[in-house]
């Protein structure tokens, strides 16, 4: 069975590496994994929006125009203006940095962390691992937005703060991860060897340890992407995370939705599908990073 | 067995004391508490022997160490405290919601499984055909989509649908009754968070469904099933089903205690006066008191539910013995 999904994977390196037109390889990979490719669609789309969100739209995201307050979805506002008068569309727009922002600064600052936390604790052992186990242990019995809105008690809310709201609870879910892959590497004798010539621990956890975990390493970090765009929108929903007048999806169903749902619904239904659809797409990306790298999982 | 229950009871203090200091010295490792929140939240300008009067009056001018150890002997003799921001005891304060936050949870929990389970052994019995290919796509889309936004359609679809069926808006009550002084008003206001809840947490469990069933279908009983002529229903049902139910089992039980963190946001949306209304409030107000209090209980309930699963494990699975 592993013999199989191997030549299967050398089958598959080959005849991308065999092929030279850098097109060819995508659309390889578009044939191969249809529906991450999907979700990488919607990730680049996304990112493109954040980057010229100021080419796409010509109205401020942030400025009040009162006399344009609650029009509904015409040729001047696509999909509307809320109840300070500001474009809908311009506000998912330039949302859409918002979101990345966050989304990407904690997947990748939390998951690096319980990287170098997993591999330093799976290296050094002893007592050491098992004091960092029960840290972590301790840390995931927390449900994530519990422990996220504890952490924005303490520094309050705003941009910043979301991201390590966010960021400290991905910590110990990459690190656990990353141990259980470590503890299998430290055993292999190359690690002895290192040792045994004298190189640092330092060495050896960066350029020996850490690059054969990558593989889960990026799992978790691709998998916290679309799980850190729908915590920092419930964190805005709940007035816990972003701050007027930053434009944030997750903000904007909670000024508006509530109070005018009835008569102005575009409102609440736009920034809501703008979150589901960027969630969808990271996951479904993270879905085929992890079939990529893990052939164990593939055929689930 | 009792042994192991021991065990893993005792092994609880050391997890509950960990998370008991991780919250306690978080909420005040930044200036700033419930004084100051009250006096000068708005902005107003706040007599510093007024903030300073308040704290002496809620003990926050004791030193970390006095102020933890009331927090934690505070178990010992089942006194938790009182809020910092009503002065009513924590325990009535969540005495008032637990009710509510807990129908809540155990209806979603039932339309969690309502969906789950027929879905998931549908998408596994119909694998790779389109009906498959709709059910996960109904899956995926539940792990999407915020639950508060889910809130907000089903509260919109509601309006529309009855003004265009009655002639006049409908809205589920906003006050709570307890479902046994009058179930139907009950269950018509606590019916549209369960779904919006349940949604998102059958979408985890009917993945979890399909794919332990599929495992299932591929043993080699399944197959001597098969061989002997049984008709697939029968093989389905009495056969392979039982022998997938247990990673479902395990993962509808770990999202029952993280139900908690999906409470805080859908009681936002519909209005309602529960646990996690409580906890964002508490946040807002820096109630420490209220905060560690609340945050503990979700602690607990989630080591508790581990063990409960671990331990329904051996009775759902004969094989598994602890020791």
């Amino acid at each position: 069975m592993t013999k199989a999904v191997k030549t299967q994977l050398d089958s598959d390196f080959e005849e991308l590496s065999a092929k030279k037109s850098w097109y060819a390889i995508f659309f390889e990979l578009v044939r191969k994994q249809p529906l991450a490719a999907a979700g990488g669609f919607i990730v680049v789309v996304m990112i493109l929006m954040a980057a010229f969100a100021d080419l796409i739209s010509v109205y401020d995201p942030e400025a009040n125009a009162l006399e344009y307050m609650l029009v509904p979805p015409d040729e001047m506002f696509f999909l509307g203006t809320d109840q300070f008068g500001r474009d809908v569309l311009t506000r998912i727009i330039y949302g859409a940095r918002t979101a990345l922002t966050v989304g990407f600064t904690a997947a990748i600052v939390g998951s690096t962390a319980g990287l170098v936390i997993g591999v330093a604790s799976a290296y050094f052992g002893g007592v050491i691992d098992l004091v960092v186990q029960r840290i972590v242990d301790v840390v995931m019995a927390f449900p994530l937005i519990v422990l996220a809105l504890a952490v924005v008690a303490t520094l309050g809310p705003g941009t910043q703060n979301v991201i390590i709201a966010i960021m400290i609870p991905f910590i110990p879910q990459c690190a656990r991860v990353v141990r259980s892959n470590a503890l299998a590497i430290r055993e292999i004798p190359y690690v002895d060897a290192a040792r045994a010539l004298g190189f640092s621990n330092t060495r050896i956890i960066l350029r020996h340890m850490i690059p054969n975990v990558m593989a889960p390493y990026l799992i978790m970090l691709t998998s916290f992407l679309g799980q850190a765009i729908l915590l920092e929108a419930s964190l805005s929903y709940l007035g816990m995370g972003v701050q007027e007048p930053t434009p944030a999806w997750g903000l904007m169903l909670q000024g508006g939705a509530e109070e005018c749902a009835e008569s102005a619904p575009w409102v609440a239904i736009w920034p809501g599908l703008a979150i589901t659809l960027a969630v969808f797409g990271f996951n479904l990306f993270g879905d085929g990073v992890r079939d990529t790298l893990d052939p164990k999982l593939r055929s689930r | 067995m009792y042994k192991y229950i021991i065990k893993r009871l005792l092994l609880m203090i050391p997890t509950l004391l960990g998370a008991a200091v991780l919250v306690f010295f978080l909420l005040r490792l930044v200036p700033g508490d419930v004084c100051e929140v009250r006096l000068a939240g708005t902005g107003l300008y706040a007599d510093p022997e007024e903030v300073l009067l308040c704290q002496k009056n809620l003990g926050l001018d004791q030193p970390l160490m006095v102020q933890f150890w009331d927090f934690i002997w505070g178990y010992v003799v089942f006194d938790l405290g009182d809020s910092m921001w009503t002065g009513f005891p924590v325990t009535h304060e969540i005495g008032l919601r637990f009710e509510l936050s807990l129908q809540v949870a155990i209806m979603a929990t039932f339309v969690a499984i309502a969906i789950a389970i027929p879905l998931g052994i549908i998408s596994a019995v119909k694998q790779d055909t389109w009906i498959d290919y709709l059910v996960r796509a109904f899956s995926i889309a539940g792990i999407a989509m915020p639950s508060f936004w889910l809130g907000i359609l089903i509260i919109l679809g509601l309006l529309i649908s009855t003004q265009a069926v009655f002639g006049d808006p409908w809205m589920p009550p906003i006050d709570y009754v307890p479902i046994w002084e009058d179930p139907l008003r009950n269950l018509s206001q606590l019916i549209w968070p369960a779904v919006a809840t349940g949604y998102r947490y059958s979408a985890v469990a009917t993945r979890m469904t399909r794919s332990a069933l599929l495992e299932v279908l591929r043993e080699d009983y399944v197959r001597t099933a098969r061989a002997k002529g049984l008709v697939e229903k029968v093989i389905i049902n009495r056969h392979a089903l039982k022998n997938s139910l247990l990673p479902v089992v395990t993962i509808i039980a770990i999202e029952f205690a993280f139900l908690m963190g999906g409470l805080v946001v859908t009681e936002q949306v519909f209005n309602l006066n529960g646990l996690g209304r409580l906890f964002v409030e508490s946040v807002g107000n820096q109630d420490f008191a209220m905060t560690q209090q609340l945050v503990m209980l979700v602690v607990i309930i989630f080591v508790l539910t581990n063990i409960i699963v671990d331990i329904f494990y051996a009775w759902l699975d004969p094989r598994i013995r602890y020791s």
